[in-house]
């Protein structure tokens, strides 16, 4: 297992490379000559020439880009030009909203969709099997700012069940439409893998091998069953947990959560580069341990993968 | 026999239709729309859904059925060209990637990884900032940098697989170029999984598409998407629902459509997959 882990976190490495090539290479063509926009067209040259000296914007690029890995490994990912902060203050205060709201759809997600795939499996073509499969197909197709709009409509307009936006000081009240919104995608693709992963178990060979011992159905199911259908789930749930990042933006924007996502939507109607770069190197980075937490628990329940990935 | 394909296949059908719906209003909206989508017309601003509006009308007054209709054409537009340049960088450099293996398989597949390496959307956000002038074309261009990847992932599996079978070596034992080998006999074997991958993907670009208007980033008004429609809804949506509900709902029915179709031709390919 060790040996499995040192050999993926060194795959880590060239992604997070290029995860800062690419982000440095927005920032240098986003901000063009910063010098410039600052002292606007009639600086005078020497001064302007002297700044760009000061800020070693008149070196190499590589030797800029490693100037600015240098700054990261620091924690220093500059200053926002409107409210003039470090970014990483302005994103430290924002990031325990997104992890809580991330969390919460994600339990949603996984207790709601497992639940739904496994009540289909058990009787498969039966009524139950085709509304989950339906509701499924809604939850992946229905775009998230859509259904935001809806749930706010439904719950938080006609029914008055929930306050329609904000945070409401972190009342659990506040968290549940989003977490619903952001969750609805996930919930989707959690119950067609845990469905169709618990089908294909329930045909295997040992399934009746255990049936036929005498064992009790619902023993069967659990120990056997659901066991040996988790791995691929475990993936969906893995790649969901990305998908998440991806509806954040989106999601906090319409429910004003104060969030990452909507730190950096802000930015960009701004045009405050900084924090837009900040913002998506971060989504990048959680991004990145998620999938490695991901194929690290894979490789947990199915020992195999650790000896046959050798590419 | 093609009914019983049908038959067997009726999400491949309803797919199929919506499907249809989609390119009819596209390419029809002139006929179909019953009145101009951008005639501004104060005085019967959020009218409620009736026989001369049937969605209603939004806030200068203009009729959401006919935005709806027109708003089809850059969806379309977005969907299958962003797809297209995509399915044309992925299967290049999937197909090199997997072909000849050892260094330049490295190489691409890292870059691949590194654009994977960041949610998708937050990243087309991020380079519509970069770009400083949102936009249809800018929109476009910024997607389909963005789309390639899980193509190329999708080509070089088939690539690689390709390789082992014994007509491919077959082929190169008897002096085929490695051009020949490529687009001949590899490719076009691995073409079904492709084809599912792009419709998804077509999916995924209109989602994308109207979550950057919806965000103000993407397609500007007075160009008409589905997107800007509900982002300029958003303030009568606990007063005038129709404004949003409407283009919501080709949304959803479009990327219903094009899911459906997905899978339907998944189980087709492929029965093993159901």
């Amino acid at each position: 297992m060790l040996a499995f882990v040192i050999r993926r976190l060194l795959t880590l490495m060239p992604v997070l490379v290029g995860v800062t090539l690419v982000i440095f290479s927005l920032s240098y063509i986003s901000l063009g000559d910063p010098v410039r926009a600052m002292m606007g067209q009639r600086g005078d040259p020497e001064i302007i020439a002297q700044i760009r000296r000061d800020y070693g914007l008149d070196q190499p690029l590589h030797v800029q880009y490693a100037r600015y890995i240098g700054r990261l490994l620091q924690g220093d990912l500059g200053r926002s030009y409107r409210q003039h902060r470090r970014v990483t203050d302005l994103m430290w205060e924002r990031l325990p909203a997104t992890l809580r709201l991330a969390a919460a759809a994600m339990l949603i997600a996984v207790v709601f969709g497992c639940t739904a795939g496994i009540l289909a499996a058990i009787k498969p073509n039966s009524w139950i099997d085709r509304l989950v499969m339906v509701l499924a197909l809604l939850g992946i197709s229905t775009p998230v700012f859509w259904s935001a709009m809806m749930l706010i409509l439904l719950f938080g307009s006609v029914l008055r069940w929930f306050p329609i936006s904000g945070y409401g000081s972190g009342h659990v009240w506040y968290l549940i439409l989003p977490a619903v919104t952001l969750g609805a995608l996930q919930t989707g693709y959690i119950a067609r893998m845990t469905r169709s992963s618990l089908l294909d178990v329930l045909r295997q060979d040992y399934m009746q091998t255990a049936r036929a011992k005498g064992l009790r159905d619902t023993i069967v199911l659990c120990k056997h069953g659901l066991k040996n259908a988790a791995i691929p789930v475990v993936t969906v749930i893995g790649i969901s947990f990305a998908d998440l990042l991806t509806g954040a933006p989106l999601t906090e924007t319409i429910f004003a959560w104060p969030g990452i996502g909507r730190l950096m939507v802000n930015a960009v109607a701004n045009r405050d580069f900084p924090v837009v770069m900040g913002c998506t190197l971060v989504f990048a980075l959680v991004y990145v341990l998620a999938n490695l937490g991901v194929d690290l628990l894979y490789a947990y329940l199915d020992p195999r993968i650790r000896y046959d990935q050798e590419d | 026999m093609r009914h019983t394909a049908w038959r067997r296949h009726p999400t491949v059908l309803v797919g199929s239709l919506l499907l249809l719906v989609l390119i009819v209003s596209a390419v029809g909206a002139p006929w179909i729309a019953t009145h101009d989508p951008y005639r501004v017309s104060t005085q019967h601003s959020l009218q409620p859904p009736q026989a001369t509006h049937l969605f209603g009308t939004d806030w200068l007054g203009r009729d959401v059925f006919s935005r709806v209709v027109y708003g089809a054409r850059v969806s379309l537009q977005v969907g299958l060209i962003v797809e297209a340049v995509a399915v044309v960088i992925g299967v290049l450099l999937g197909a090199l990637a997997g072909f000849y293996g050892k260094l330049l398989d490295t190489l691409l597949m890292r870059i691949t990884d590194t654009f994977m390496a960041f949610p998708s959307l937050v990243l087309a956000i991020a380079l519509m900032a970069v770009f400083q002038e949102p936009g249809l074309m800018n929109v476009i261009i910024v997607l389909s940098l963005l789309q390639w990847t899980s193509v190329a992932r999708v080509v070089r599996g088939s690539v690689l697989a390709g390789k082992e079978d014994d007509f491919v070596q077959a082929a190169q034992a008897i002096g085929a170029s490695d051009r020949r080998i490529l687009f001949r006999h590899i490719l076009p074997n691995g073409i079904a999984p492709v084809i599912i991958t792009a419709t998804i993907g077509v999916a995924g670009n209109i989602v994308s598409e109207a979550g950057l208007s919806f965000l103000g980033f993407g397609t500007q008004p007075p160009t008409v998407s589905w997107g800007t429609m509900l982002a300029q809804g958003r303030n009568y949506l606990t007063i005038k629902p129709w404004v949003c509900i409407f283009p919501g709902l080709a949304l959803l029915f479009t990327v219903l459509g094009l899911n459906l179709f997905g899978d339907g031709l998944r189980d087709w390919f492929d029965p093993r997959s159901r």
